[in-house]
């Protein structure tokens, strides 16, 4: 245990000075806090007027006002919590982005000074420090996210008045999303990075491979756009479910990558 | 301190090391050379429990390489071939996370005595970027002894350093001999090996042959003593190849140079033969063979 927290300290000493890292962890989730609250600021107005009810009303694909939209409030109340949820569902990417771009930096960093064969002589177990590793990128993800959900929270309750549109917008779907799917897509998105990483020589391609790992939410984000599905919180759930799994497996796959002998003689 | 049996470590087509079979005692310093290539790193590795051996068995400080490779790693300290700093941290931040995970008590004061020990200590919050690549291997080795192990392996150690930085790097490994300790040391200067090592193993891919530097001269080339006479002729010559014990003499000048086995035990009784012959012996010396020549000898045969 004591071992682990050593890797960790070491990693973010190590990995926040470069301005990437460092961006990303910051920036990010800002831009991605701002941008639903802007959604909120801008259509609170334009709804105020009443006037967009019916053509907000007609536009909605049916499913979705059923899943948004519940009983008491207006259609452009609907129509705010409807945005807003689209804006949300790219705010999985901090949760993605930010072990991605830690794990490029810290994994390729490693090899590039070629310090993982004296880190790897010493008596650490490799599982403490494949462990701090990973915290090391998923910690940062997750508080990040956290930090992020709480301003936006805290943002749209100065914002918005209603508060039945308030408990509309901060549903459980939400909290589900932020706390157990951030997570898990942070530990899926580190593990992937990892191995992407363990095979190439440059952080600025590791990272941009382990991106790829972003096409599920995008694909998300799109899906919904486009009425292809809803969701709500049974989806939501399911998706948790399977992350779940997803994690598991590639867990164990880079338990695998991860072996000391494999480190130093394949990782080139 | 290590003893290894029938080592073999086998890269997919490559057979790195062959059937390597050797000891290693306690306090010695030990070189182990061979050209590039030859499987010295990957020996290293096996014996630090970073690879495994493909078969063979080896014990380490006592314990079993590839059964008990924690106790092996927490004792023994390795430089590696690369320094493998963290470029961004400072020289005491590196030396601090690895006294950590080398379970280390009194970290800071370890640090602090090692960056001192090795000149190191007015740098020591510069980060090891900005080092020159002798800093650096000074750092390195640091680094190998906070933990205080009794069993050490440097690969290479003065590699690419001046003449200056490996003078200080080799009195520093004359001074943990001194201290008791053991050292397994990688190199490709003979020299450095000759003035260092208490014995030497000549490796490519398997041992060639291990034994002291003094030794491995002798046996391959005999010793060689020099005469230096006021004047030499041949008379003399004849009646010092007659004595039983000399294998070879000749004149050079007005040396005699004269090859034997035992010299400590053999050149009174050469002094007399050539006293008694006429000639004015003004100095005694022995000619040395340079381990280099004792390596291109061996190297060369395999
Ligand atoms: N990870 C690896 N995969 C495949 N072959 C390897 C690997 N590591 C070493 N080898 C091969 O094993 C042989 C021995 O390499 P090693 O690094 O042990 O040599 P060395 O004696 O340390 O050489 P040098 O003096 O250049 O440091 C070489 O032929 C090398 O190509
Ligand atoms: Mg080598």
């Amino acid at each position: 245990m004591n071992k682990i927290k050593i890797i960790l300290c070491k990693e973010w000493a190590e990995v926040f000075k470069h301005r990437m890292v460092l961006f990303t962890v910051v920036f990010l989730p800002l831009m991605m806090t701002a941008l639903p609250l802007g959604i909120l600021w801008g259509t609170g107005e334009v709804g105020s007027t009443d006037s967009l009810e019916g053509t907000i009303d007609s536009e909605m694909p049916e499913p979705l006002v059923a899943a948004m939209c519940p009983e008491g409030l207006s259609g452009a109340d609907c129509f705010q919590v409807f945005m807003v949820s689209q804006f949300m569902m790219l705010f999985m990417l901090v949760p993605v982005a930010i072990p991605v771009t830690i794990a490029a930096y810290s994994i390729v960093g490693e090899k590039t000074t070629r310090s993982l064969e004296p880190l790897l002589a010493t008596p650490i177990t490799t599982l403490e420090l494949l462990a701090g590793k990973c915290l090391a990128a998923v910690i940062p993800a997750v508080l990040a996210t956290f930090g992020a959900f709480g301003l936006f929270a805290l943002g749209s309750r100065l914002i918005v008045a209603n508060p039945m549109l308030l408990t509309a917008l901060l549903d459980a779907r939400w909290l589900i999303a932020i706390f157990v799917v951030g997570p898990l897509l942070a530990i899926m998105a580190v593990t992937f990075s990892l191995m992407v990483s363990s095979r190439v020589s440059d952080p600025r391609v590791a990272e941009q491979v382990s991106m790829v790992i972003i096409v599920p939410v995008l694909g998300g984000f799109f899906g919904q756009m486009a009425g292809l599905f809803v969701l709500d919180r049974t989806l939501v759930t399911w998706v948790a479910v399977v992350m779940l799994a997803l994690d598991l497996g590639l867990l164990f796959l880079a338990g695998r990558v991860f072996q000391r002998e494999t480190i130093l003689t394949r990782w080139k | 301190m290590i003893q290894t049996q029938q080592l073999t470590k086998r890269f997919k087509d490559v057979l790195a090391v062959d059937r390597l079979t050797l000891e290693v005692r306690p306090g010695e310093v030990f070189g182990f050379l061979g050209p590039n290539g030859a499987g010295k790193t990957t020996t290293v590795r096996m014996l630090t429990s970073l690879i495994g051996p493909t078969s063979g068995s080896a014990v380490v400080n006592g314990f079993r390489v590839g059964e008990q490779d924690t106790e092996i790693r927490r004792s023994v300290g390795i430089l590696t071939e690369t320094p493998g700093m963290y470029d961004n941290l400072s020289a005491e931040r590196n030396l601090r996370i690895f006294g950590e995970l080398y379970e280390v008590r009194n970290v800071a004061e370890q640090v602090a005595k090692y960056l001192k020990l090795l000149g190191l200590y007015e740098r020591r919050f510069d980060p090891v970027a900005e080092f020159s690549k002798g800093m650096k291997q000074k750092l390195a080795i640091a680094r190998a002894l906070l933990h205080e192990p009794k069993l050490i392996f440097l690969d290479e150690p003065t590699a690419g350093l001046d003449p200056e930085a490996s003078r200080l790097v080799r009195d520093f490994i004359a001074e943990l001999k001194a201290e008791g300790r053991t050292i397994f040391m990688c190199t490709h200067n003979l020299d450095e090996a000759d003035r260092l090592c208490d014995r030497i193993g000549v490796f490519k891919s398997h041992l060639l042959v291990v034994d002291t530097p003094a030794k491995l001269r002798a046996s391959l080339f005999g010793r060689k003593v020099v005469f230096h006479l006021r004047s030499t002729d041949a008379k003399m010559i004849q009646t010092v190849s007659k004595l039983p014990f000399v294998r070879g003499a000749r004149a050079v000048e007005n040396k005699l140079v004269v090859t034997l086995d035992d010299p400590e035990a053999n050149n009174p009784e050469i002094i007399r033969t050539l006293v008694k012959a006429g000639a004015d012996v003004q100095f005694v010396g022995e000619l040395r063979h340079s381990l280099e020549d004792v390596y291109f000898q061996l190297v060369k045969g395999a």
